[in-house]
């Protein structure tokens, strides 16, 4: 397995007159959460592999806000986005790649009225296009003819219109997809939108992530893929509530084609 | 000319204006309770918004992606469309004292004719079939706590109503003699004229007068009924789709009026003192009520079906939570309804003491979305209860500090540490050098 290599901030490349092509917007969760972490680093690897020039903003970037505003706390939100605006002009930041699908939403849809204009990419769409510029390899490896179901993100699927840079990612990966029936403009919420990851859910007869995680595992598939680092803990937490199932590994996209190149 | 017909045209006369009239005294008290909410301001990107009409009004297409229940609805709509050309000669006929006043443009009216016969053929069965899916085959979305009452009466009535309306159509030319010896366009009658044939000509003709008057009568307080119902999608369908939002769904607006604040409060330059112009009321953040909503947030409650493919596709309400996108939409619309009411009413106000939140909607409610838009994308006709939801959201949280204890500690988190968690922003970047 190849080790990261170090990975500047935006404020060394700076330093040493370097313009980064792209800034990797790394989120609360891919920079705090254990499992989110994995990602954030598979992500890291490819974009190494890939020769790609990037850098991230390390302790200078700070939560979009977007679990603040859909909370219903603009202030919050708007106080946020000013000041990471204020950073990422300060920056000249003119592309970003996140792997979080709420960062993508917000810095893409909310944060160009606040005076914030950048190219905003998810990470699938990214090394989508790394992969049709032939910068990226992506093969099949041990997973080649393995079956998978993906779930799609509410934030990157009904709120932005992608379905179908991940699917490209995982035929491109050999993978035998098999849908879920309630499968992109109809797939179901894995529960942790709007906020709802910080809170204990409404009184109901079952937990949302519960619901999502037994219907990926109805499909008979061997893992689950997603693109998001929230959908991810859900989906986990779903499967490990599941006693028949408790090893169904659910990966990210970036962790599918980085293992599978052993990278 | 004979003096009964004279009367019959004024009575005629009487009846449509009286029908008419009361109908646009109905539309304007509903732009006046549309009008209580925010003005929305400019509008741009119209070309969009007329290809949105076109497709997703016009052209149905969000309603067949439910195929069953899509296709039988484009029949009615067909229908509905279709036949109430044929209300144009009615009217004709009845001003003027004429009888199938068309009739003279010879084949070409009987083809529309038949044309609208066959109409009125497959939307009395559509329409039955839609009424076996509620009542007997009982579908589930038909059955929630809130459409108990009137709403289930209502979606039965308008059922009824078409059922009544359509028959009348077609019971109208089977016993239309003259029209049945000409045989120009009664494509379905000719087939029901043998159970009224033994009839006299005068008993027929009575037969034939009643349906026509029940006909055009039942058209007009139909028309007049849409103002108490869901059926007022027929028309508000239009400006909905038309002013639905056009941005991706996951953008939500930004609130302007806090960004006015936001901006005074981190620019260091601004003086710290400088108050609010004097006198001026200090702008309210969210809603708590109606007034508070936008026109268009208005304008989609009137509009809603009540179809129920927002609940039945929202995760809170699959998982037995309280939260159903259709209430919010129906609570919205019976408030503003009452508070329309109050209004008019030219006696001593009686202090409102029910507002939306609350009196209508719960913070429960409010609490279990996860704004995943699900209710948006299922929506036929381009309404949005996820942004009542929100607007509800701000209030509680900006005017009241009311939100959940958990996400008062997330908000604080992202304050001061930047992140939902109590992290240190200074260990933001410690992933990089941890293997
Ligand atoms: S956005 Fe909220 S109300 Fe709409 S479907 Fe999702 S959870 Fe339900
Ligand atoms: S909001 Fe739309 S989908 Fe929901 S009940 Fe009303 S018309 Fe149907």
């Amino acid at each position: 397995m190849a080790e990261l290599t170090h990975i500047p901030t935006w404020a060394e490349c700076q330093a040493q007159g370097r313009l980064p092509e792209v800034l990797f917007w790394v989120g609360c969760a891919g920079s705090f959460d254990d499992r989110a972490k994995k990602i954030t680093k598979a992500f890291a690897k490819l974009l190494q592999s890939s020769q790609v020039s990037f850098a991230v903003l390390g302790a200078e970037e700070s939560c979009t806000g977007d679990p603040a505003k859909r909370a219903g706390n603009e202030f919050l939100f708007q106080m946020q986005a000013l000041m990471n605006i204020e950073v990422l002009n300060g920056y000249g930041v003119g592309k970003i790649v996140t792997t979080c699908p709420h960062c993508f939403n917000t810095l893409k849809n909310e944060y160009p009225d606040l005076g914030g204009r950048y190219e905003v990419m998810h990470h699938t769409q990214f090394l989508k296009d790394l992969m049709t510029s032939g910068r990226l390899k992506v093969e099949g490896g041990h997973f080649r003819g393995k079956k998978i179901t993906y779930h799609d993100p509410c934030y990157l699927g009904r709120a932005n219109g992608e379905y179908e840079a991940p699917r490209v990612l995982l035929s491109a990966l050999e993978m035998e997809l098999t849908e879920m029936k309630r499968c992109k403009s109809k797939g179901l919420c894995c529960g942790a939108g709007g906020a709802q990851m910080f809170k204990e859910p409404e009184k109901g007869h079952k937990d949302i992530n519960i619901e999502r995680t037994e219907e990926a595992l109805s499909t008979g598939s061997a893992m689950i893929a997603t693109g998001c680092p929230f959908c991810n803990t859900m989906m986990t937490d779903g499967v490990k509530n599941d006693p028949q199932e408790r090893s169904t590994p659910v990966m990210d996209i970036a962790e599918l084609i980085a293992q599978a190149a052993d990278l | 000319m004979n003096s009964g017909l004279i009367f019959s045209q004024l009575m005629f006369f009487l009846l449509l204006t009286a029908g008419i009239g009361l109908f646009a005294y109905r539309i304007r008290q509903l732009i006046a309770m549309i009008k209580l909410g925010r003005p929305i301001g400019h509008v741009s990107d119209k070309k969009q918004r007329w290809a949105n009409v076109f497709r997703i009004a016009l052209g149905q297409s969000k309603m067949v992606k439910r195929p069953v229940s899509g296709l039988l609805h484009v029949v009615v709509y067909l229908g509905f469309v279709i036949i109430n050309i044929e209300v144009i000669e009615i009217i004709i006929d009845g001003l003027f004292g004429t009888h199938r006043v068309f009739s003279s443009i010879g084949p070409v009216y009987g083809v529309l004719i038949g044309i609208f016969e066959v109409f009125a053929l497959l939307v009395l069965v559509a329409v039955i079939v839609f009424w076996l899916r509620r009542n007997v085959v009982k579908i589930k979305r038909f059955w929630h706590p809130e459409m108990q009452g009137w709403p289930k009466q209502d979606a039965d009535l308008i059922l009824y109503f078409e059922m009544v309306l359509m028959s009348l159509f077609l019971v109208m030319n089977a016993t239309d003699v003259v029209f049945q010896q000409a045989a120009n366009g009664n494509w379905v009658s000719a087939h029901l004229y043998p159970f009224f044939a033994s009839q006299s000509p005068g008993v027929l003709h009575g037969i034939e007068r009643t349906a026509w008057w029940l006909h055009i009568g039942g058209i007009l307080v139909f028309l007049n009924y849409l103002y108490f119902s869901k059926h007022l999608h027929i028309l508000l369908a239009f400006p909905n789709v038309y002013f639905g939002s056009v941005r991706p769904k996951g953008q939500l607006p930004n609130l302007a009026s806090v960004t006015k604040e936001v901006r005074l409060m981190m620019d260091p330059s601004a003086d710290p003192y400088a108050a609010p112009a004097e006198g001026a009321e200090p702008e309210k953040f969210g809603a708590s009520d109606v007034t508070d909503l936008t026109q268009v947030q208005l304008l989609n409650a009137f509009t809603c079906t009540e179809c129920g493919r927002c609940t039945s596709e929202c995760p809170a309400h699959q998982t037995g939570k309280l939260l159903s996108p259709r209430k919010i939409m129906m609570d919205t619309r019976d408030r503003l309804v009452a508070l329309g009411a109050q209004k008019q009413s030219k006696g001593p106000s009686i202090p409102d003491q029910k507002q939306l939140l609350d009196g209508y909607i719960s913070r429960e409610e409010l609490w279990a979305c996860t704004t995943c838009n699900a209710c948006v994308e299922a929506c036929p006709v381009s309404i949005d209860p996820m942004s009542i939801i929100l607007s509800m959201r701000q209030y509680l949280v900006m005017e009241q500090s009311a939100a959940p204890n958990e996400l008062n500690n997330t908000m604080s988190n992202i304050e001061n540490n930047g992140a939902p968690w109590p992290f240190n922003q200074q260990d933001r970047g410690n992933w990089i050098n941890e293997s």
